[in-house]
């Protein structure tokens, strides 16, 4: 237990490697924050797309997803650090992550609308069309709003697991706080910097996982 | 009897894949008349009021709005359904809107009424339900009845020339049918233009002008209630009102 204690609680280490792991800390909530608003807001638009039902554009829509649904977030993002120079781009890995993490939250999110949508009862689209209501303003005014509460959680338990995925980034040099963390433990031959990365996990997640939890209750409604 | 139609339909048919529902309908009605429309369930005469405000489209024939074809190309379908009202078996409310919102929504959006002036509206839709004072309430605290009369407050505060009943009473217990049909009473009295498929057979009797019977996909019988109700010229007429009077 000592041995436990001296390894992964090492209260010297900690205090020496703190503002370390602070900084990656702000670099994990940064990219976790810009991953989820652009994951939700493009999953949301293709959702939107798709229900028009325009069959070329479904089937691109379709194929994106299941891609990006499949394949490891890790893979994705080695592939955009390492492909994207030889289109002549220079993204970091920072820039890599974000958008590599962003389609994969898309992907899944765009899932989660789409199910959404069409489980909508016909009805609802039939009362709103019937005042004279277009495609376009029902499913806005009509369909969305039900379709957000209904899947809100689902989408924060996948919107919470591809946020996580932002350690990923450790592999293409981004300087969160798993890198942080790693590069920490190696210098003090010790693992407390860890212990620390996993403590401003749960800082930064936990109060997620309850917002999210609020919400569901928030804008539930008897059916 | 086409000139002064409201709305006409002349031939109509409907088919879903290879089942033909409805196989060349024709009726017209004029402005202040109810017309009922009665048959055995698969009948067709739900897709038949459906076909009247395009929520199902026809697959031939014609469906004519003050004189105006609203198949044609360029018709523009949503400014022809804000004059035709449409009541649903299920009510369909908007569940994340409060009655109130329920109503104005069309208003403010289709109508480009601004939001006071449609809740004014709404209000006085309300009123006329005989459920004002649950403006503020979600469709899930209210009773079936009540929905179904918000539903009904939501398609009149549009003012439409005609209004479609798809079935209103069928999804309620029996001891609220009558608050609805009392709505529908009054709608008739203050000269609205309807056309209604219910099985409420008594309603048909005391506020029709006219009786469709509607039978695998044809208009096989109509008349003035009493005449349909006391005596049916067609066998399947027959057939069908003593197998309905059962109960």
């Amino acid at each position: 237990m000592d041995a436990f204690a001296e390894e992964f609680l090492n209260w010297e280490v900690m205090v020496r490697y703190f503002p370390d792991i602070v900084s990656g800390l702000w670099v994990t909530m940064y990219l976790a924050l810009m991953v989820i608003v652009t994951g939700l807001i493009l999953g949301l638009l293709l959702a939107v797309i798709r229900a028009f039902q325009i069959r070329p554009i479904n089937l691109l829509i379709i194929t994106f997803v299941d891609i990006f649904r499949s394949l490891p977030p890790l893979v994705i993002i080695i592939l955009f650090y390492f492909s994207i120079p030889m289109f002549g781009l220079h993204w970091s890995g920072f820039i890599c992550s974000w958008i590599a993490l962003s389609l994969v939250l898309a992907s899944f999110v765009e899932e989660i609308y789409w199910a959404g949508i069409t489980s909508v009862h016909r009805g609802q689209w039939e009362a709103a069309r019937s005042t004279g209501l277009n495609f376009f303003e029902t499913l806005i005014n009509v369909v969305l709003p039900q379709v957000i509460r209904m899947t809100i959680p689902p989408l924060t338990n996948r919107t919470i697991v591809i946020a996580k995925n932002t350690a990923l980034a450790s592999v293409v040099a981004v300087e969160e706080m798993l890198t942080v963390a790693q590069t920490s433990l190696a210098y003090a031959a010790n693992s407390s910097p860890l212990t620390l990365a996993a403590l401003g996990y749960l800082l930064m997640f936990l109060p997620l996982v309850i917002l999210s939890r609020f919400i569901e209750t928030r804008f539930a409604w008897k059916r | 009897m086409s000139n002064s139609a409201l709305l006409e339909v002349i031939n109509l048919r409907k088919s879903f894949g290879v089942l033909e529902v409805l196989k060349g309908v024709n009726f017209a009605i004029s402005p202040q008349e109810l017309v009922f429309i009665i048959g055995p369930s698969g009948s067709g005469k739900s897709t038949m009021l459906r076909c009247c405000n395009f929520l199902e489209e026809p697959t031939g024939g014609s469906v004519l709005f003050k004189g105006q074809e609203i198949s044609k190309p360029g018709v523009d379908i949503d400014t022809i359904r804000q004059h035709i009202g449409m009541v649903f078996q299920s009510f369909n409310l908007y569940p994340h809107m409060t009655a109130l919102q329920n109503i104005t929504l069309a208003l403010r959006k289709v109508k480009k009424i601004p939001t006071p002036e449609a809740q004014d509206r709404a209000i006085h839709a309300l009123e006329q339900v005989g459920l004002a004072e649950k403006y503020a309430s979600h469709p899930n605290q209210l009773s079936g009845g009540q929905q179904q009369r918000v539903a009904i407050a939501r398609s009149i505060a549009m003012e439409p020339d005609v209004m479609l009943f798809d079935e209103p009473t069928s999804a309620l217990d029996p001891e609220l049918v009558g608050g609805v049909l009392n709505v529908m009473h009054k709608l008739r009295n203050d000269g609205m233009t309807m056309i209604v498929v219910s099985h409420e057979m008594r309603f048909a009797q005391e506020a029709a002008d006219r009786v469709l019977f509607v039978d695998e996909g044809l208009i096989v019988e109509q008349n003035v209630p009493s005449e349909i109700f006391n005596n049916p010229q067609n066998q399947r007429t027959r057939e069908f009102l003593s197998r309905v009077s059962d109960h």
